[in-house]
């Protein structure tokens, strides 16, 4: 038995077709079902319907053997003992810095002013900042980045942008993309020596269908 | 009155736990065979201390233990000292500034060892480990009596299906000198290797040449049944120190076959890169979500304490070992009453001699006999003292 951690929405639709090319296809929609564990057309394989955020955790700790995270969230995590095999190349998007329209972030680099800093992603925001050799205050906030710089709460944000909209309706504009996101697959390292017969095909499949 | 904040006080820390008697009992009876199984090789116990100068405990290892130890300061040097988060090291310490054998030294250890980390199956921060070492040899044949040890120990243990992950950290090592990529790249390079992260491994190696990048590239693909060993002599680079590697990890196989283990071969896997030289490998179970046991060779860890010595090695958790078998109910004894009287205490030595629990029903305690766990008790009748049993 298998079990593959996936998180509602965009993740689960991009994967949908990839799971469907390793012979894989739920029995219940995640959308339509408050289920949380899915059975599949396949009595050895099943999947887990967890937060994106969460899904390294469940990974790592073998509570599933196989899953679908975006770079992000495996940047934040750590990735300590998972396998990485596969950037599936789907929900793409970049990690970026924005800050209110008119302000001079080029100024504040060159005087290495001290900047703070709104963001989800502490992680990769203290590690970007700290590479460039900026000091900064990170708040860490869970939603509506955008609306920190607006009222002051800080200066500048880091956070995924994918068409920009948000932004840009909200007066803010991207200074510097930090990285691409896309997402990976993720296997449990025990799982992979263990149960290779169950999970090479999958990783194979994928890998095939991405091709 | 207790109130709520008295009731935190006794709160432990996060990741360190108690263990009950039961559950320690089936903890100190598998320590106990699996020292004895050590010693039957001719493996020599050590007890190292719990605390070190932090430069000696961690000398040769490196900054892969750094960030794992708990450190304080000596009051009587005002140094900085390590509880150790490993015992391998000390052991090569011992080896190579106490003993100051010339040949071949088999020593064993169990003892607590503290992370600042929980890792592991077994989620905690205070991991009791067992572990053997053997220093002074440098040839595939000490490797195979590590490896065979291990699997001994873990049968021993209760691990039914075993599966042995193999890898060797010289082919890496080599195609990296060979190339003459730099330390930093090659750090980078190990982690992207670890996660088998081929988009961050291409990136790495745009600067090298071809060769190095199709054999680097290839390594995490390398993963399999002992077919792998074939397939690794077709794609990688045809040096004579990856040949020796891929013999290695073929005459490992096949001793592991003959003890009915599975083996699995990963030549991505480069666990302690920094201070591991030549094989290392990991065992596997169902139900488990980290490995058993790891170890592999290390042959230049000595070099720090004066001299280099050869070495390989395993070590365990005893809490994931335990979990391997079910925890047995506490031995139930027999309750003799308090009493001066010398036959009763004749039969009591008897009973005990025999290897009986005989617990001594204290007075005033009358009402919670049955927290005592004894199924029988001493009776006086007109034969003398007997076990009757306990209603």
């Amino acid at each position: 038995m298998i079990t593959i951690a996936l998180s509602k929405g965009r993740i689960f639709e991009e994967t949908s077709p990839l799971l469907e090319a390793a012979g894989v296809v739920p029995t219940e929609k995640p959308e339509s079902s408050r289920k949380l564990i899915l059975q599949t057309n396949q009595a050895e394989v099943r999947l887990i319907i967890v937060r994106a955020s969460d899904v390294p955790t469940y990974v790592q700790n073998g509570a599933a053997d196989i899953g679908i995270a975006g770079r992000d969230v495996l940047l934040e995590h750590g990735g300590v003992g998972l396998y990485q095999p596969l950037d599936l190349n789907i929900a793409r998007c970049k990690m970026m810095v924005a800050v209110r329209e008119g302000f001079d972030y080029a100024a504040c680099l060159q005087q290495g002013a001290r900047l703070k800093v709104a963001t989800k992603y502490v992680k990769i925001a203290r590690e970007h900042f700290a590479a460039k050799g900026m000091h900064v205050d990170l708040i860490k906030l869970y939603g509506s980045m955008e609306l920190a710089p607006l009222v002051g709460l800080a200066d500048a944000i880091v956070d995924l942008v994918s068409t920009g909209g948000t932004l840009k309706a909200n007066k803010l504009v991207a200074v510097e993309e930090i990285m691409p996101i896309s997402s990976r697959l993720i296997v449990n390292q025990a799982s992979f020596k263990l149960k290779r017969q169950l999970i090479q095909p999958i990783i194979d499949a994928f890998a095939q269908a991405i091709a | 009155m207790m109130t709520k904040t008295d009731l935190r006080h006794w709160l432990l820390p996060e990741y360190i736990e108690d263990v009950l008697p039961a559950e320690a009992q089936h903890i100190e009876q598998l320590r106990r065979k699996l020292l004895d199984l050590f010693r039957t090789y001719g493996y020599q116990f050590v007890i190292p201390p719990m605390l070190e100068y932090l430069e000696s405990l961690n000398a040769g290892v490196g900054h892969d233990l750094d960030l794992l130890t708990f450190k304080v300061v000596d009051q009587l040097s005002g140094r900085l000292m390590g509880i150790r988060s490993d015992i391998t090291p000390q052991a090569a310490r011992i080896d190579a500034q106490r003993l100051n054998h010339e040949g071949v030294t088999r020593l064993c250890y169990a003892g607590s060892v503290l992370r600042t980390q929980a890792d592991g199956a077994a989620q905690t921060r205070q991991p009791l480990q067992v572990g053997v070492e053997l220093f002074g040899h440098a040839g595939i044949e000490s490797d195979l009596e590590i490896q065979h040890l291990m699997v001994q120990s873990l049968r021993l243990a209760g691990a039914t299906r075993l599966v042995v992950d193999l890898s060797h950290v010289t082919i890496f090592r080599t195609l990296i000198n060979r190339a003459g990529i730099a330390a930093e790249t090659e750090t980078d390079l190990f982690a992207a290797l670890q996660g088998k992260d081929s988009g961050a491994l291409q990136a790495l190696l745009s600067d090298a040449d071809s060769a190095t990048r199709d054999a680097i590239m290839a390594l995490p693909t390398l993963s399999g049944g002992v077919e792998v060993l074939q397939l690794a002599q077709q794609v990688l680079p045809q040096y004579a120190e990856i040949k020796l590697a891929l013999q290695e990890l073929k005459r490992a196989s096949q001793q592991l076959a003959e003890l009915d283990v599975e083996v699995s071969l990963d030549l991505s896997e480069l666990r302690g890169y920094h201070y591991h030289s030549g094989m290392v490998f990991a065992a596997y179970t169902d139900g488990q979500t980290s490995a058993l046991a790891l170890g592999g060779r290390y042959d230049f860890v000595g070099q720090i304490f004066g001299r280099s010595r050869p070495a390989t090695g395993f070590s365990m958790d005893m809490r994931t070992l335990t979990a391997l078998s079910a925890v047995s109910k506490l031995a139930q004894g027999i309750l003799a009453p308090y009493m001066d009287d010398a036959d009763l205490q004749q039969k009591v030595e008897q009973l005990r001699t025999k290897g009986e629990v005989v617990v001594v029903d204290l007075p005033g305690h009358q009402q919670q006999v049955a927290e005592l766990n004894c199924d029988r008790k001493l009776v006086k009748n007109d034969k003398g003292w007997e076990v009757v049993a306990n209603t």
